[in-house]
């Protein structure tokens, strides 16, 4: 076996599965992460679509076993330096790794909501996010959420949106609002809830299952349109303006509370990697494989790759297949 | 509301608006419905502030209206404002500050093509050289006088003789302040606080003294809208707008509005009457109606100018409540008077909404 040094940036799912792989495979695995503590946006999330099982469930699965796995949380990287045909990357708590191969899963930001000015949100008390939601599911108080009885959720918040300068579709965000409104429903059960979308993309094994149920168990209601203002009332309550697409008519409903369904954007960091490794990196933000079907975990540079969320917007199950995956494409290239 | 939520967003959408030497355009349609207004920025700008502001009489309209209503196609309106360009070349001006919000989204419409499209500058460059003989440079900086009011707002509070409090019960002055659509909503980045929460008119008042009311239709149109009214067929439809508006502004009393756009100006006051006449309805307090002041006549008032100096009486809604509300000393009589002492003829009241 040959033992190498990989270092793996981005302590969420799909980098923590990786890490595993990689140490099973004989390698150390040096798995940091710049937050207080790893999982990623999944440690902060409270059900998980398409089945409703707890988010901490999966995630207390995916971080057992990290025994062989070498992680620093609460680290950032302060700079990698090739050196011959290795890594030399220098992390904040003064440690330096010599790294025969880099693999970045840096996974994604969600799109911040406050740029759709429109929306209000940091403006009006009752515009929240889906992140907000989920919160709000997994502590249970949330000075914002006070027995709504009319309650809107606003698909592609920042997704497919040229304006926001973000094309891609950020592929979860129509599941996640289905399932946030069943649960919405099911917390206040007389309460009205409304679903602005331009269309629902539910792809995935047993989404359009949770889709019709939404609307024939929980009587959640459609509309194909988009908000295009969001305004409060004297008494603190939400205007919105919408178009409802099929009958072709404007609408206009108040709301008690509306949850803006914000997309996957690059994250924050992405530059910044992209600028310590020369990686180049396209119009959208996200890292580019070097071919989509046969090297997606590959990156333009000899020893760096990629996997999860950082090449685009992933569901969990996918970010954590590519974990693994790019584990046996790292562990084929260091033979 | 989260007051400190918009404080970030204006702070994403400030504009550095110089400070002195600036070539004005005057707007067509204001010197008609409220030609005070103008003058009165220049007295302030000039007179009481020491600032250069240059005008010549060669200046003509923009073409904004006709380009607006499809009657002149873009390259039309292109020339004309290449020539106003050109007359502040002449001039020997940089800084291009224009009255009519409908002028400046054109020019800033312009300016951001030519700038996509440097091959329709050059055939506009052409046309304007074959139709008189003219060449321009384009302004290094372009600005609405709502601008120049707001980058003066401290300036002329520091002269201010009535701020905006009410004398009565020692609070706010209530203003709902409406921004014409032509000023941010085509280029957010080019209006101060951007477009869905603008800074420009809110700042303003607030360095007055006065307290914004936000109300639902806050964004909504004035109800001009071009063809809304300028096809005669659709002027319910320009109505129904302004209906919308008050009705949604209503709850929040508010003693004035303020705009920056004087077709917003025209309508937003010209309407009311319309309004009560058709609905019976007035929407200020005592059967008066919501006084509609432009931002120049708003700071005017502020700073002790004569109310009927300034050309209020050219407005159909009754300005006294405010005026009242202020403080100010006026004389009822001089209303109607022109300026060579006469009396001009009073006009007729409406039916509903009360006038002095």
């Amino acid at each position: 076996m040959n033992n190498r040094n990989v270092v793996i940036i981005g302590g969420g799912p799909c980098g923590i599965e990786a890490a595993k792989t990689l140490a099973k495979l004989g390698h150390t695995a040096f798995l940091i992460e710049k937050e207080p503590h790893l999982g990623g946006h999944l440690a902060k999330w409270d059900r998980l679509f398409p089945y409703g099982q707890k988010a901490d469930e999966v995630l207390n699965k995916i971080t057992s076993g990290l025994e062989n796995v070498k992680w620093f949380v609460d680290t950032q990287v302060t700079s990698i330096n090739r050196i011959d045909k290795s890594y030399n990357v220098i992390l904040g708590n003064g440690m330096s790794i010599l790294a025969d191969a880099v693999l970045l899963t840096t996974g994604f930001s969600l799109f911040p909501a406050e740029k759709k000015e429109e929306y209000g949100y940091g403006i009006y008390d009752r515009v929240i996010t889906n992140a907000d939601l989920e919160h709000y599911f997994a502590e249970g108080n949330d000075h914002r959420i006070q027995y709504p009885k009319k309650i809107g959720f606003v698909h592609c918040v920042g997704s497919r949106d040229e304006k926001a300068g973000n094309r891609q579709c950020s592929k979860v965000c129509c599941a996640t609002a289905v399932k946030q409104a069943c649960e919405i429903k099911e917390k206040f059960p007389n309460s009205t809830v409304y679903c602005f979308y331009m269309d629902l993309r539910m792809f995935g094994r047993n989404y359009e299952d949770m889709y019709l149920e939404a609307q024939k168990k929980y009587g959640i209601i459609f509309v194909r349109g988009r908000v295009s203002e969001v305004s409060e009332k004297q008494d603190g309550t939400l205007l919105i303006k919408a178009e409802d697409t099929l009958s072709g008519k404007p609408l206009r409903v108040s709301l008690d509370l509306l949850v803006l369904m914000a997309g996957m954007v690059q994250n924050s960091d992405t530059a910044k990697f992209a600028q310590m490794l020369s990686l180049n990196i396209p119009e959208d933000g996200f890292f580019q494989s070097k071919n989509y079907f046969t090297a997606p975990g590959v990156s333009s540079k000899k020893g760096v790759f990629y996997a999860g969320a950082c090449t685009g917007p992933k569901t969990l199950p996918e970010a954590i297949a590519e974990g693994k995956s790019v584990a046996l494409t790292i562990d084929e290239y260091l033979l | 509301m989260i007051y400190e939520g918009k404080k970030r967003i204006w702070s994403d959408y400030q504009k550095e608006i110089p400070d002195d030497h600036w070539f004005f355009a005057r707007s067509c349609i204001r010197q008609n419905f409220n030609p005070g207004a103008e003058n009165t920025m220049l007295d302030i700008v000039r007179n009481k502030l020491g600032k250069d502001f240059y005008e010549t009489k060669y200046h003509t309209t923009c073409g904004g209206i006709a380009y607006h209503s499809d009657v002149i196609p873009q390259e039309t309106a292109m020339t004309i404002i290449a020539r106003h360009f050109a007359l502040m070349t002449e001039a020997g001006y940089k800084n291009m500050v224009v009255s009519c919000v409908t002028s400046f989204g054109l020019y800033s419409e312009i300016l951001e093509t030519w700038k996509e499209f440097p091959e329709l500058k050059a055939k506009i460059q052409q046309n304007l050289w074959d139709a008189c003989r003219k060449e321009f440079d384009t302004p290094e900086y372009l600005a609405h006088s709502s601008d120049i009011m707001y980058k003066y707002r401290y300036p002329m509070s520091e002269q201010a003789k009535y701020p905006l409090t009410n004398v009565h019960t020692g609070k706010p002055i209530r203003v709902v302040e409406h921004i014409g659509c032509h000023y941010a909503k085509m280029f957010p980045s080019k209006g101060v606080g951007g477009a869905e929460y603008p800074y420009v008119l809110s700042g303003l008042a607030e360095a007055f003294g006065g307290e914004i009311v936000d109300y639902p239709e806050r964004r909504h149109c004035c109800g001009f809208g071009f063809r809304q009214y300028l096809v005669k067929a659709n002027r319910g439809y320009s109505l129904s707008n302004t209906y919308k508006k008050f009705e949604s502004m209503e709850p929040y009393k508010p003693d004035v509005i303020i705009t920056n756009c004087p077709g917003c100006n025209y309508f937003l006051d010209r309407w009311q009457y319309v309004l009560s006449e058709t609905n019976g309805k007035v929407y200020g307090e005592n059967g008066y109606g919501i006084p509609v002041l432009s931002s120049e006549e708003l700071a005017a008032l502020v700073m002790g100018y004569d109310p009927w100096t300034i050309g209020l009486q050219m407005h159909q809604v009754a300005v006294e409540p405010l005026l009242d509300k202020m403080g100010i000393k006026y004389d009822p009589a001089k209303k109607y008077e022109g300026a060579n002492g006469k009396q001009l003829p009073k006009p007729q009241a409406p039916t509903l909404l009360k006038c002095y």
